[in-house]
């Protein structure tokens, strides 16, 4: 969790270190809370506030609680994230762009969407300090887990003013 | 005839799936290196040093660099004066994969039906792409190819008309599209010619060149250097977030074409790039 004003004071380009709970979640575990949400079912995970990372992990080798475990394309997931978005979950971590409509979800909702350095999933999985199954074990590396971290290092990509550093970014480094 | 059995073939497959993933090949840690220094975006250096540590942890720790462990893209080249024993060459190497996803603590990554998509759990089958030359030898090129790239990729047959602008324009576009999401700094993987399939085969082998080396051909490794400054010019540098170091390099492979034809298919790679080859 990260509170409101927490929220609030973060801004697009900001780095900060999340300690706390979070779920995984990518394309399939997506669909599916969904699919739920449209059917009137219960969720399997608790989204109302909750921190949801685009992820899929290598397993674990032993005595570690994860494999590498970097983002994914948060693209992917742009069909799905305005419903939960209006459904209660309010921080996103993932890589690369949003679409116009999560932009202006998290925007509505006072949500904030992080960035994770794609590419470096073995340095991220050592901020892991606990992982379980929540949901849709099936789904192998697409299942949806429950992870304890410690200063997961991000950077504020679209802050809850819909500021949206993959648009400020390049736009400031492109050659004219 | 040279014979070779196919379980040495298997195991030599199980080590290069772990030892590639584990390791960032050297040329680009060395191109992360050099774009830390060049890099001006407090970001994007950030992000660069990020990289370079990571590639230090995995390869300290035996833990692949990135989690998305990738497609296997496996490149065999067989001597005509090879004879296989013991089985199927493919079956041989697909039972590689397996074994070294397993043993490696590798993801699998793979779902056997596109729109079922239901997890193979051994992250077979790999892709292989087999070439005859000559000789008694055998060598195997693994590359565990990562989709935030991979989907990033793209084809289009030009018309000769076109001509080199074209080519350039298309390639720039590609990766301006491809924007954050292959996991800049990428390298990118230019065919030019051929046929359309044969056009994306010499995309994707142009990923397995050596920094900083250039196509052969003085022409084509011009169009490389001006299309490496463009594409840096682009300004979306280190992971997306704003930058000047967008690619560390840019590796074109040409074939003849039809008089009709100029097909042209960009195949791109992220920061993770890697690929392994033994000689049997």
């Amino acid at each position: 969790m990260i509170s409101a004003l927490e929220i609030s004071n973060l801004k697009a380009g900001d780095t900060y270190k999340y300690s706390g709970e979070l779920y995984t979640a990518r394309d399939q575990a997506h669909k599916l809370l969904v699919e739920a949400i449209c059917s009137g079912r219960r969720l399997p995970i608790d989204i109302n506030g909750a921190v949801v990372y685009y992820a899929g992990p290598c397993p674990a080798k032993a005595g570690r609680p994860i494999g590498p475990v970097g983002p994914t394309t948060s693209g992917r997931m742009d069909s799905y994230s305005p419903i939960l978005i209006g459904h209660g979950l309010k921080i996103m971590i993932g890589k690369g762009p949003r679409s116009e409509e999560v932009t202006r979800a998290i925007k509505k909702y006072k949500g904030i969407y992080f960035a994770a350095v794609g590419g470096a999933g073995a340095l991220l999985s050592k901020c892991v300090t606990s992982s379980s199954i929540a949901a849709f074990e099936n789904l192998g590396p697409e299942a949806v887990y429950r992870l304890t971290v410690k200063d997961l290092p991000l950077i504020v990509a679209v802050d809850s003013e819909g500021r949206d550093l993959y648009e400020i970014g390049p736009k400031f480094y492109a050659t004219k | 005839m040279r014979q070779i059995e196919t379980s040495l073939i298997t195991e030599k497959v199980a080590g290069l799936c772990m030892e590639s993933n584990y390791f960032l090949c050297k040329d680009v840690k060395q191109a992360l290196k050099l774009s830390a220094e060049k890099e001006v975006s407090p970001i994007g250096i950030n992000v660069l040093n990020t990289l370079i540590e990571n590639a230090e942890i995995a390869a300290e720790e035996g833990l692949p660099i990135c989690q998305d462990t990738g497609m296997a893209i496996v490149f065999v080249e067989i001597g005509q004066g090879v004879e296989i024993k013991g089985g199927s060459l493919t079956g041989a190497i697909n039972e590689g994969v397996r074994q070294g996803y397993k043993l490696g603590y590798l993801r699998n990554s793979i779902v056997e039906d596109p729109i079922r998509r239901k997890n193979t759990g051994d992250n077979t089958p790999a892709v292989i792409h087999y070439d005859i030359v000559m000789g008694g030898k055998l060598k195997i090129t693994v590359s565990p190819k990562g989709f935030g790239s991979e989907n990033m990729s793209a084809l289009k047959m030009l018309k000769p008309s076109d001509g080199i602008e074209g080519v350039k324009n298309f390639v720039i576009h590609s990766v301006k599209t491809a924007g954050a999401n292959p996991c800049p700094p990428i390298i990118v993987g230019v065919g030019v010619g051929g046929s359309m399939e044969k056009s994306a085969l010499l995309a994707k082998k142009a990923l397995l060149r050596e920094i900083p080396n250039h196509n052969p051909d003085p022409f084509w490794a011009d169009i490389e250097t001006g299309l490496l400054g463009g594409i840096n010019n682009l300004g979306i540098g280190p992971a997306g977030l704003g930058g000047t170091v967008t690619a560390l390099a840019v590796n074109i492979e040409v074939f003849p074409t039809h008089i009709a034809g100029l097909p042209v298919s960009v195949n791109i790679s992220c920061n993770a790039t890697r690929h392994l080859e033994v000689i049997l």
